[in-house]
């Protein structure tokens, strides 16, 4: 939090660095979070039956994030888990196979819950695709929300968000990089534009 | 890593990878729907010129649990009896798409001479004397998950070493991975040159048990054994079986391996090979997962010839 006015940089590259530009700092993310944590509890009448499932790596710390506020203001423990959609990607062929990220699902599973799937970015859909295809082998939700911290746009499915910390108009050659304390140290959401060299 | 020939060619980070991907998978185990849509479309032929049970059952199962499609080829009753050759063997699996070959063969070298015949992935499931790459796999990935932990383990490597292609496999995967490994065996049961593997050589298995965190007993290969190397049976059991007396020599947290099969009574007593700090039973299960990881790094991406 304390780089938070200087906007970090990713790597070395300084043809990115000229022009990349934060899109929402480190309380930005906070209120998000937080109004995102108050919306699921209003739309599912105190979360009752709700499970957070995180996208990894950063869906997961965000899901984290989120079931902390809940417990905060309604003092219920909403659980918490993570679903690895690597092995039901529509890409795989498109590059070397790649390392796994962690499934872990509460001990109470995710039958009859309503799920809500946590992601960083939305952007084609194809990654929400996936995970609805992972949920499909781990059991039978009674709903599946979602909850994005930047939605992006220009998807590629019929998908949409329930929960949206931002909506953030891009081009489609530009990067958004999500950056987080837990795995980054330091909270902010970067748009980089891509500079052909 | 477009094949799996030969432990020695795994570096600390493949190795990890593997091991660490299995981990995730295993999971996979225990969930009702057993099942992942990762490698619809691929064909995997399991190429068996050798009897084996688990071996071949537990690539079969970890490919169908990664949904590729399983064609099962063994020696007996197809072509081979006829006298085709390794060669064309290849080059018609080669014809009929497959994108992976696993390969059991009773000729060291097989799989590799096989890899330069096919455009797929070669997968070593035992050749001869030589490697058996995925039994170190699971044999490591049972270890680490009982011991917790790979770096400085002490793993005591007992019987056949000569005849076995388990032993070279795990010497080369565990040094690889930091492990301390010693071959216990009589002398005529070592082979040549062992000096020159990265590992302890003893003759004496009751100095070594007390020191041991594992000890991995092999089966005494009688098919393969074309001279007496042992006087008797029984002789041989007496000072290389791993019997209650010997067991009671290791410390309280030690386990006890064998890649199986077992010859009870001979290299194991019943009673140790039944016991809850033996993995023996454990290993079959880990062998799945294992195998499932090896089939997805191999296959799940990109491989040759399709579109980076």
């Amino acid at each position: 939090m304390s780089d938070a006015q200087n906007p970090p940089v990713s790597g070395g590259d300084p043809a990115q660095r000229n022009h990349s530009r934060a899109v929402l700092e480190a309380p930005d993310i906070h209120r998000a979070l937080t109004r995102i944590a108050h919306e699921i509890l209003e739309r599912t009448k105190g979360a009752e039956s709700v499970v957070l499932l995180g996208i990894p790596t950063r869906g997961a710390t965000l899901a984290r994030r989120i079931a902390e506020r809940v417990a905060q203001f309604e003092g219920r423990k909403v659980p918490v888990g993570a679903v690895d959609i690597t092995m039901y990607r529509d890409d795989l062929r498109l590059k070397p196979a790649r390392p796994l990220g962690h499934t872990d699902l509460p001990p109470g599973g995710i039958d009859d819950k309503i799920v809500v799937l946590v992601d960083d970015v939305l952007f084609s859909g194809r990654t929400v695709r996936a995970a609805l295809d992972a949920l499909n082998d781990l059991g039978r939700p009674r709903a599946v929300q979602l909850a994005t911290l930047v939605d992006r746009g220009h998807r590629e499915l019929p998908i949409r968000a329930d929960y949206v910390g931002k909506n953030l108009p891009t081009a489609k050659s530009e990067k958004v990089r999500v950056y987080l304390e837990e795995t980054d140290g330091r909270d902010a959401v970067l748009l980089v534009k891509e500079v052909a060299r | 890593m477009k094949h799996l020939i030969s432990a020695g060619d795994l570096g600390r980070d493949d190795a990890l990878l593997i091991l660490d991907t299995a981990e995730e998978l295993a999971r996979v185990s225990e969930r009702s729907i057993k099942k992942l849509p990762t490698l619809r479309g691929r064909t995997v032929v399991n190429l068996f010129f050798e009897d084996s049970t688990r071996t071949r059952i537990s690539f079969e199962a970890a490919a169908k649990r990664l949904s590729a499609d399983v064609i099962n080829f063994s020696a007996k009753g197809s072509s081979v009896s006829k006298g085709e050759s390794l060669k064309d063997t290849a080059l018609t699996l080669e014809a009929m798409g497959a994108d992976a070959v696993v390969i059991r063969h009773s000729a060291s070298g097989a799989p590799h001479r096989l890899a330069t015949w096919v455009r797929g992935s070669v997968v070593n499931a035992g050749d001869g004397t030589h490697e058996h790459p995925t039994q170190a796999l699971l044999d490591a990935f049972s270890m680490r998950r009982r011991m917790g932990r790979l770096e400085g383990l002490k793993v005591a490597v007992v019987g056949d070493v000569l005849h076995s292609r388990v032993a070279r496999s795990n010497v080369l995967l565990l040094s690889t991975l930091g492990a301390e490994v010693t071959l216990v065996a009589p002398p005529t049961l070592l082979p040549v040159a062992v000096e020159n593997w990265p590992c302890q050589v003893s003759y004496d298995l009751d100095a070594v048990l007390p020191k041991s965190d594992v000890v991995m007993m092999l089966r005494v290969q009688l098919e393969r054994q074309n001279a007496a190397f042992f006087p008797s049976a029984r002789e041989y059991s007496r000072r290389y079986g791993l019997d209650r007396q010997r067991f009671a020599k290791l410390h309280d947290d030690a386990i006890v391996m064998h890649p199986g099969p077992m010859n009870r009574g001979m290299e194991i007593s019943a009673e140790v090979a039944d016991s809850p700090r033996s993995t023996i039973v454990e290993q079959v299960g880990n062998g799945v997962t294992v195998r499932m990881a090896v089939l997805y790094l191999l296959l799940g991406g990109a491989i040759g010839g399709e579109v980076k």
